[in-house]
Protein backbone atom coordinates (compact mmCIF):
# COMPACT_ATOMS: atom_id res chain seq x y z
CA UNK A 1 0.00 0.00 0.00
CA UNK A 2 1.30 3.47 -0.84
CA UNK A 3 2.08 5.94 1.90
CA UNK A 4 -0.69 8.13 3.20
CA UNK A 5 -1.12 11.58 1.71
CA UNK A 6 -2.27 13.93 4.45
CA UNK A 7 -3.66 17.47 4.63
CA UNK A 8 -3.23 19.35 7.91
CA UNK A 9 -5.38 22.47 8.39
CA UNK A 10 -4.55 24.86 11.22
CA UNK A 11 -3.89 28.59 11.44
CA UNK A 12 -0.87 27.90 13.65
CA UNK A 13 2.23 26.81 11.73
CA UNK A 14 3.62 25.37 14.96
CA UNK A 15 0.54 23.24 15.48
CA UNK A 16 0.69 21.98 11.89
CA UNK A 17 4.26 20.83 12.53
CA UNK A 18 3.31 19.24 15.85
CA UNK A 19 0.46 17.31 14.23
CA UNK A 20 2.70 16.07 11.41
CA UNK A 21 5.39 15.07 13.91
CA UNK A 22 2.82 13.22 16.01
CA UNK A 23 1.51 11.33 12.97
CA UNK A 24 5.03 10.20 12.12
CA UNK A 25 5.93 9.39 15.75
CA UNK A 26 2.73 7.34 15.98
CA UNK A 27 4.15 4.97 13.40
CA UNK A 28 1.54 5.65 10.74
CA UNK A 29 2.80 5.22 7.18
CA UNK A 30 2.83 8.91 6.35
CA UNK A 31 4.03 10.11 2.97
CA UNK A 32 3.46 13.59 1.61
CA UNK A 33 1.94 16.10 4.04
CA UNK A 34 0.42 19.33 2.76
CA UNK A 35 -0.61 22.24 4.95
CA UNK A 36 -3.35 24.85 4.85
CA UNK A 37 -3.83 27.72 7.28
CA UNK A 38 -7.63 27.95 7.03
CA UNK A 39 -10.65 26.23 5.56
CA UNK A 40 -10.59 28.18 2.31
CA UNK A 41 -6.99 27.18 1.58
CA UNK A 42 -7.84 23.60 2.50
CA UNK A 43 -10.81 23.49 0.11
CA UNK A 44 -8.52 24.73 -2.66
CA UNK A 45 -6.07 21.90 -1.89
CA UNK A 46 -8.69 19.13 -1.86
CA UNK A 47 -10.12 20.44 -5.12
CA UNK A 48 -6.72 20.02 -6.75
CA UNK A 49 -5.75 16.56 -5.53
CA UNK A 50 -6.77 13.51 -3.51
CA UNK A 51 -5.86 12.94 0.15
CA UNK A 52 -6.08 9.85 2.34
CA UNK A 53 -6.59 11.78 5.57
CA UNK A 54 -7.43 15.32 6.63
CA UNK A 55 -6.80 16.73 10.11
CA UNK A 56 -8.34 20.12 10.79
CA UNK A 57 -8.49 22.65 13.59
CA UNK A 58 -11.98 23.93 14.40
CA UNK A 59 -11.25 27.54 15.31
CA UNK A 60 -9.55 29.35 12.44
CA UNK A 61 -9.87 32.77 10.83
CA UNK A 62 -11.21 33.29 7.29
CA UNK A 63 -13.01 29.93 7.18
CA UNK A 64 -13.27 27.78 10.29
CA UNK A 65 -13.26 24.00 10.49
CA UNK A 66 -17.04 23.67 10.49
CA UNK A 67 -17.44 25.76 7.34
CA UNK A 68 -14.65 23.74 5.79
CA UNK A 69 -16.51 20.52 6.54
CA UNK A 70 -19.68 21.88 4.94
CA UNK A 71 -17.74 22.99 1.88
CA UNK A 72 -16.01 19.63 1.67
CA UNK A 73 -19.34 17.89 1.14
CA UNK A 74 -19.52 19.43 -2.30
CA UNK A 75 -16.04 18.33 -3.41
CA UNK A 76 -16.15 15.09 -5.41
CA UNK A 77 -12.48 14.20 -4.82
CA UNK A 78 -13.02 14.41 -1.05
CA UNK A 79 -15.74 11.77 -0.92
CA UNK A 80 -14.87 9.14 1.66
CA UNK A 81 -11.77 10.92 2.90
CA UNK A 82 -11.79 10.79 6.71
CA UNK A 83 -11.61 14.16 8.43
CA UNK A 84 -10.49 14.33 12.05
CA UNK A 85 -10.96 17.58 13.96
CA UNK A 86 -8.34 18.90 16.38
CA UNK A 87 -9.32 21.44 18.97
CA UNK A 88 -8.12 23.15 22.09
CA UNK A 89 -11.53 24.36 23.06
CA UNK A 90 -13.42 22.11 25.41
CA UNK A 91 -16.68 22.93 23.69
CA UNK A 92 -18.79 19.81 23.34
CA UNK A 93 -21.25 21.68 21.12
CA UNK A 94 -18.59 22.48 18.50
CA UNK A 95 -17.36 18.89 18.48
CA UNK A 96 -20.90 17.50 18.15
CA UNK A 97 -21.59 19.93 15.32
CA UNK A 98 -18.39 18.88 13.55
CA UNK A 99 -19.35 15.22 13.80
CA UNK A 100 -22.83 16.01 12.49
CA UNK A 101 -21.47 17.69 9.37
CA UNK A 102 -19.05 14.99 8.36
CA UNK A 103 -16.07 14.73 10.69
CA UNK A 104 -15.18 11.12 11.47
CA UNK A 105 -13.54 11.84 14.79
CA UNK A 106 -11.80 14.40 16.92
CA UNK A 107 -8.62 14.85 18.92
CA UNK A 108 -8.52 17.25 21.83
CA UNK A 109 -5.29 19.09 22.62
CA UNK A 110 -3.13 18.20 24.45
CA UNK A 111 -2.53 14.86 22.81
CA UNK A 112 0.17 12.21 22.54
CA UNK A 113 1.22 10.41 19.34
CA UNK A 114 -0.40 7.29 20.78
CA UNK A 115 -3.71 9.08 21.15
CA UNK A 116 -3.45 10.36 17.59
CA UNK A 117 -2.91 6.80 16.39
CA UNK A 118 -5.88 5.53 18.42
CA UNK A 119 -8.18 8.07 16.81
CA UNK A 120 -6.80 8.00 13.27
CA UNK A 121 -5.74 4.41 12.55
CA UNK A 122 -9.26 2.89 12.65
CA UNK A 123 -10.34 5.34 9.95
CA UNK A 124 -7.63 4.28 7.52
CA UNK A 125 -7.66 1.29 5.22
CA UNK A 126 -4.82 -1.19 4.87
CA UNK A 127 -4.32 -2.11 8.51
CA UNK A 128 -2.47 1.03 9.62
CA UNK B 1 -23.00 30.59 32.93
CA UNK B 2 -22.61 34.00 34.59
CA UNK B 3 -19.40 35.93 34.24
CA UNK B 4 -17.02 35.74 37.18
CA UNK B 5 -13.86 37.56 38.11
CA UNK B 6 -13.26 35.85 41.44
CA UNK B 7 -10.59 33.20 41.51
CA UNK B 8 -11.80 29.97 43.03
CA UNK B 9 -9.62 28.38 45.69
CA UNK B 10 -9.21 25.27 43.54
CA UNK B 11 -8.04 27.02 40.40
CA UNK B 12 -4.36 27.07 41.31
CA UNK B 13 -4.35 23.29 41.53
CA UNK B 14 -6.35 23.01 38.33
CA UNK B 15 -3.95 25.32 36.48
CA UNK B 16 -0.98 23.32 37.81
CA UNK B 17 -2.59 20.10 36.65
CA UNK B 18 -3.41 21.59 33.23
CA UNK B 19 0.17 22.80 32.79
CA UNK B 20 1.75 19.51 33.87
CA UNK B 21 -0.47 17.57 31.44
CA UNK B 22 0.22 19.85 28.48
CA UNK B 23 3.99 19.95 29.01
CA UNK B 24 4.14 16.16 29.43
CA UNK B 25 1.97 15.34 26.42
CA UNK B 26 3.04 18.01 23.94
CA UNK B 27 6.65 18.66 24.95
CA UNK B 28 7.61 15.37 26.64
CA UNK B 29 8.72 17.47 29.59
CA UNK B 30 8.08 16.79 33.23
CA UNK B 31 7.24 19.80 35.36
CA UNK B 32 7.93 19.35 39.07
CA UNK B 33 7.06 21.27 42.18
CA UNK B 34 9.85 23.65 43.21
CA UNK B 35 11.38 23.08 46.63
CA UNK B 36 11.14 26.83 47.16
CA UNK B 37 9.23 29.38 45.09
CA UNK B 38 11.51 32.13 43.70
CA UNK B 39 10.77 35.60 45.05
CA UNK B 40 9.78 37.21 41.77
CA UNK B 41 8.65 35.97 38.38
CA UNK B 42 11.49 36.14 35.89
CA UNK B 43 12.55 35.02 32.45
CA UNK B 44 12.94 36.77 29.14
CA UNK B 45 10.20 34.90 27.29
CA UNK B 46 6.53 35.38 28.08
CA UNK B 47 3.53 33.93 26.28
CA UNK B 48 0.03 35.13 27.04
CA UNK B 49 -3.48 34.09 26.06
CA UNK B 50 -6.56 36.17 26.79
CA UNK B 51 -9.79 34.81 28.25
CA UNK B 52 -13.15 36.35 27.40
CA UNK B 53 -16.71 35.45 28.29
CA UNK B 54 -17.68 33.69 31.50
CA UNK B 55 -14.14 34.29 32.73
CA UNK B 56 -12.22 37.38 31.57
CA UNK B 57 -8.53 37.74 32.05
CA UNK B 58 -5.26 36.28 30.95
CA UNK B 59 -3.07 33.24 31.40
CA UNK B 60 0.67 33.66 30.99
CA UNK B 61 3.72 31.43 30.90
CA UNK B 62 7.14 32.94 31.54
CA UNK B 63 10.54 31.27 31.40
CA UNK B 64 14.19 31.70 30.50
CA UNK B 65 15.25 31.44 26.84
CA UNK B 66 17.10 28.15 27.41
CA UNK B 67 13.91 26.62 28.76
CA UNK B 68 11.89 27.97 25.84
CA UNK B 69 14.41 26.51 23.38
CA UNK B 70 14.33 23.15 25.12
CA UNK B 71 10.53 23.07 24.99
CA UNK B 72 10.48 24.09 21.32
CA UNK B 73 12.97 21.41 20.29
CA UNK B 74 10.96 18.82 22.17
CA UNK B 75 7.83 19.92 20.31
CA UNK B 76 9.22 20.66 16.85
CA UNK B 77 12.61 19.00 16.56
CA UNK B 78 16.14 20.35 16.38
CA UNK B 79 15.25 22.89 13.66
CA UNK B 80 13.72 25.04 16.38
CA UNK B 81 17.06 25.47 18.16
CA UNK B 82 18.30 28.00 15.60
CA UNK B 83 14.93 29.59 14.88
CA UNK B 84 13.82 32.15 17.49
CA UNK B 85 10.46 32.59 15.79
CA UNK B 86 9.68 28.88 16.19
CA UNK B 87 10.72 29.07 19.84
CA UNK B 88 8.30 31.93 20.51
CA UNK B 89 5.49 30.28 18.57
CA UNK B 90 5.98 27.01 20.46
CA UNK B 91 5.73 28.79 23.82
CA UNK B 92 2.61 30.56 22.58
CA UNK B 93 1.02 27.27 21.58
CA UNK B 94 1.87 25.76 24.95
CA UNK B 95 0.18 28.72 26.64
CA UNK B 96 -2.85 28.31 24.39
CA UNK B 97 -3.13 24.62 25.26
CA UNK B 98 -2.63 25.22 28.99
CA UNK B 99 -5.42 27.82 28.89
CA UNK B 100 -7.68 25.49 26.92
CA UNK B 101 -6.95 22.56 29.20
CA UNK B 102 -7.52 24.74 32.27
CA UNK B 103 -10.95 25.94 31.20
CA UNK B 104 -12.01 22.49 30.03
CA UNK B 105 -11.46 21.24 33.59
CA UNK B 106 -13.84 23.78 35.10
CA UNK B 107 -17.51 22.89 34.88
CA UNK B 108 -19.43 25.29 32.67
CA UNK B 109 -16.38 27.26 31.53
CA UNK B 110 -15.43 25.27 28.45
CA UNK B 111 -18.44 26.36 26.42
CA UNK B 112 -18.62 29.90 27.75
CA UNK B 113 -15.06 31.18 27.73
CA UNK B 114 -13.16 31.99 24.55
CA UNK B 115 -9.40 32.13 24.10
CA UNK B 116 -7.45 34.73 22.17
CA UNK B 117 -4.60 33.83 19.88
CA UNK B 118 -1.31 33.76 21.82
CA UNK B 119 0.97 36.77 22.13
CA UNK B 120 4.68 36.35 22.89
CA UNK B 121 6.89 38.96 24.55
CA UNK B 122 10.67 38.90 24.32
CA UNK B 123 12.54 40.66 27.10
CA UNK B 124 12.38 40.93 30.86
CA UNK B 125 12.09 44.63 31.55
CA UNK B 126 8.35 45.17 31.30
CA UNK B 127 5.31 45.64 33.48
CA UNK B 128 2.00 44.14 32.43
CA UNK B 129 -1.14 46.08 33.30
CA UNK B 130 -4.62 44.78 32.56
CA UNK B 131 -7.81 46.79 32.55
CA UNK B 132 -9.67 46.46 35.85
CA UNK B 133 -7.44 43.83 37.38
CA UNK B 134 -9.43 41.96 39.95
CA UNK B 135 -7.44 39.08 41.28
CA UNK B 136 -4.73 36.73 40.27
CA UNK B 137 -2.54 33.81 41.14
CA UNK B 138 0.92 32.79 40.09
CA UNK B 139 3.33 29.98 40.77
CA UNK B 140 6.47 28.43 39.39
CA UNK B 141 7.08 24.82 38.46
CA UNK B 142 10.52 23.43 37.73
CA UNK B 143 11.58 22.35 34.26
CA UNK B 144 15.03 20.74 34.50
CA UNK B 145 15.58 22.75 37.65
CA UNK B 146 14.70 26.12 36.09
CA UNK B 147 11.47 27.91 36.98
CA UNK B 148 8.58 28.18 34.57
CA UNK B 149 6.07 30.74 35.82
CA UNK B 150 2.35 30.36 35.29
CA UNK B 151 -0.08 33.17 36.08
CA UNK B 152 -3.80 33.75 35.88
CA UNK B 153 -5.14 37.29 36.12
CA UNK B 154 -8.87 37.91 36.06
CA UNK B 155 -10.84 41.09 35.67
CA UNK B 156 -14.52 41.86 35.72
Amino acid sequence: MSKLRVLIVDDSSVMRKIVERSLRQAGLDIGEVLEASNGAEALAEVSKSKFDLILSDINMPAMDGLEFLRGLAGVESARGVPVVMITTEGSEARVVEALSVGAKGYIRKPFTPEQVKERVAPLLGGGQ
Amino acid sequence: MESTSQIDAHWKGILECAAIEVFAMMASTELRAMAEQPDHPGGEQTAMVGLAGALCGMITIRCKPETAVKLATQMLGEDARSNPSMVGDALGELCNMVAGNFKSKITGLADHCMLSVPTVIWGEDYVMQTVQPNSGLQFALACDGLPVWFALVTHG
